[in-house]
């Protein structure tokens, strides 16, 4: 029997994690519906001057779909580890960060991608003006990704963990606070007709420190948990 | 100056001493807290011993 | 030189040793906390600006250093740990945790009581504060992973990951935090940024840092006493302590 090479390796995981996925449809469609949800919980909670929505719009975007991503983070680890397949691909012979990135990426495909289609409908709601809905699924597409990434991070230390979920919380949230910050102020920007290209170079920036450190930090945090 | 215009600090008596006066209790505090973890593991120890010297 | 580092590894001698610096390194904490204190809250003339309450500096400024200055070491030290299996190194981290939250607590709390004489209220979302909170929030998120596993040797290698994460993530977070506030709040210039201090306001400031420094050196070294105590109780020698070998 030969080994698989490492792009073999990736696909097969990366196509593992989609089709599983794709079995379990409600998953997405639950942290789609969080995201919708929390979003309309603004406005009631608010008021609905559209004024006011309009200025706190982008900001309360983007928090719920903080909120969204840590939501659905459980579900990186949870069902391989319960059965034990996360160990078997703990074993595999090629590097465990690789194979992190592969998982990740299947599960922004999964929980990420999906928010930024439903984005404009977001925008609709709380009154934001075209410019400010393209700006915003540009910081979602740039964004998301590094959620998932550190999050997967924060999910690998948990893992192992009864009440991991609650903790969890606490470890991603403050690294995500710089995601939030560039992100919702682009949005603003465009919005006042500034200039967003430095914002779009700091969310660039952070994107390609998480691809590049991430994976690691998640192997080896999976590999001290699951000693 | 005298101690009761030192103590008054310029009208700010209220913010400076409450001020340093939080500092100093989480401080000490913070040195309290190994003594007391050092002594109840000590104990904790002894009477582990002596438990498991009574069973055999 | 390498003995000494080969034999500094052993939890045991790290014990002594510790235990014979501690008073020593406890009277300089001491004296030098009574000379910044006297300089700073006598002698230091009042400022013309903000009265007296700006001694609260004196507890404020070093505070805030030592929280971030712990942080890296708690990170460091948990990063020597992980790569070279050392469990001093874990044990330094971690016993760095409550007290690097410590700081970062007073760091807040005196920092928005000062604000209320200077901007008339509690809080105020100035970059210097926020990132503090947020400091506090990684702290508290170290100490909560120490505690909810149970083994306590993954524990410290879990908890190491997260410090070097945060570290990393610490100098990304102020900036992010500063260039938020810059944005939102205009320039008006925050009275932590003092411009220029004056040397006599300045040498009480240091003393202070250098006081809170010994002090940090010796409630680490108790702590990790204890935690020795506590990870070693099954061998002969601590056995022998707790007179019952």
């Amino acid at each position: 029997m030969s080994t698989a090479s490492l792009p073999h390796a990736f696909q097969a995981l990366l196509k593992r994690d989609l089709t599983l996925a794709v079995r379990h449809r409600a998953e997405i469609a639950n942290t789609l519906l969080f995201f919708v949800l929390v979003t309309a919980l603004f406005p009631l909670g608010i008021g609905p001057d559209p004024a006011v929505l309009k200025t706190v719009g982008p900001g309360i975007i983007w928090v719920a779909a903080l909120l969204a991503a840590l939501l659905s983070l459980d579900a990186v680890f949870r069902s391989d580890f319960e059965d034990g397949t996360l160990e078997q691909i703990m074993m595999s012979p090629h590097p465990l960060s690789v194979l992190m990135l592969a998982k990740v990426l299947a599960h922004w495909l999964i929980t990420g991608l999906p928010l930024l289609v439903v984005a404009p409908l977001l925008g609709m709601f709380l009154g934001l003006p075209g410019i400010e809905i393209k700006t915003l699924m540009i910081t979602l597409a740039l964004g998301t990704p590094v959620l998932s990434m550190i999050g997967a991070i924060g999910v690998a230390l948990t893992v192992g963990l009864r009440r991991g979920g609650m903790i969890l919380s606490l470890l991603v949230l403050p690294l995500y606070i710089p995601v939030l910050i560039f992100s919702a102020s682009a949005v603003n920007a465009a919005g006042a007709g500034l200039s967003i290209s430095g914002h779009l170079s700091l969310l660039t920036a952070l994107l390609m420190l998480s691809i590049s450190l991430s994976p690691v930090a998640t192997a080896s945090a999976l590999r001290i948990s699951l000693n | 100056m005298n101690f009761s215009e030192f103590f008054n600090m310029g009208g700010y008596a209220f913010y400076v001493w409450t001020s340093y006066g939080i500092a100093l209790i989480v401080l000490v505090a913070n040195l309290l807290s190994p003594i007391y973890l050092k002594r109840k593991l000590m104990t904790d120890l002894a009477s582990k011993a002596r438990r498991a010297r009574q069973q055999s | 030189m390498f003995t000494f580092f080969h034999k500094m590894a052993s939890p045991k001698y790290f014990y002594g040793i510790a235990g014979k610096l501690i008073p020593w390194l406890g009277a300089a904490c001491l004296i030098t906390t009574l000379a910044g204190l006297y300089l700073g809250l006598v002698v230091a003339p009042t400022d013309y600006q903000q009265g007296d309450s700006y001694r609260i500096i004196y507890v404020h400024v070093p505070s805030a250093w030592m929280s971030l200055f712990i942080y890296m070491v708690m990170a460091i030290a948990g990063a020597i740990g992980l790569i070279w299996h050392i469990k001093l190194a874990e044990i330094i981290s971690i016993s760095s945790a409550s007290i690097g939250a410590s700081f970062t607590f007073i760091a807040l709390v005196t920092g928005s009581i000062w604000g209320k004489p200077m901007w008339g209220t509690w809080w105020v979302w100035d970059a210097r504060l926020t990132s503090e909170l947020i400091l506090l929030f990684l702290y508290l998120g170290v100490i909560a992973l120490y505690n909810a596993v149970e083994d306590k040797r993954t524990a410290a290698r879990a908890t190491s990951i997260l410090a070097i994460v945060g570290v990393v993530n610490i100098p990304i977070i102020h900036y992010s935090v500063e260039w938020w506030n810059t944005l939102h709040q205009g320039p008006t210039v925050t009275k932590f940024d003092a411009p220029s201090i004056d040397t006599s306001m300045l040498i009480p400031l240091l003393i202070m840092a250098v006081a809170f420094k010994l002090y940090y050196a010796v409630v680490l070294l108790m702590r990790a006493r204890c935690e020795v105590l506590a990870r070693e109780r099954n061998t002969q020698w601590v056995k022998k302590l707790a007179g019952t070998a």
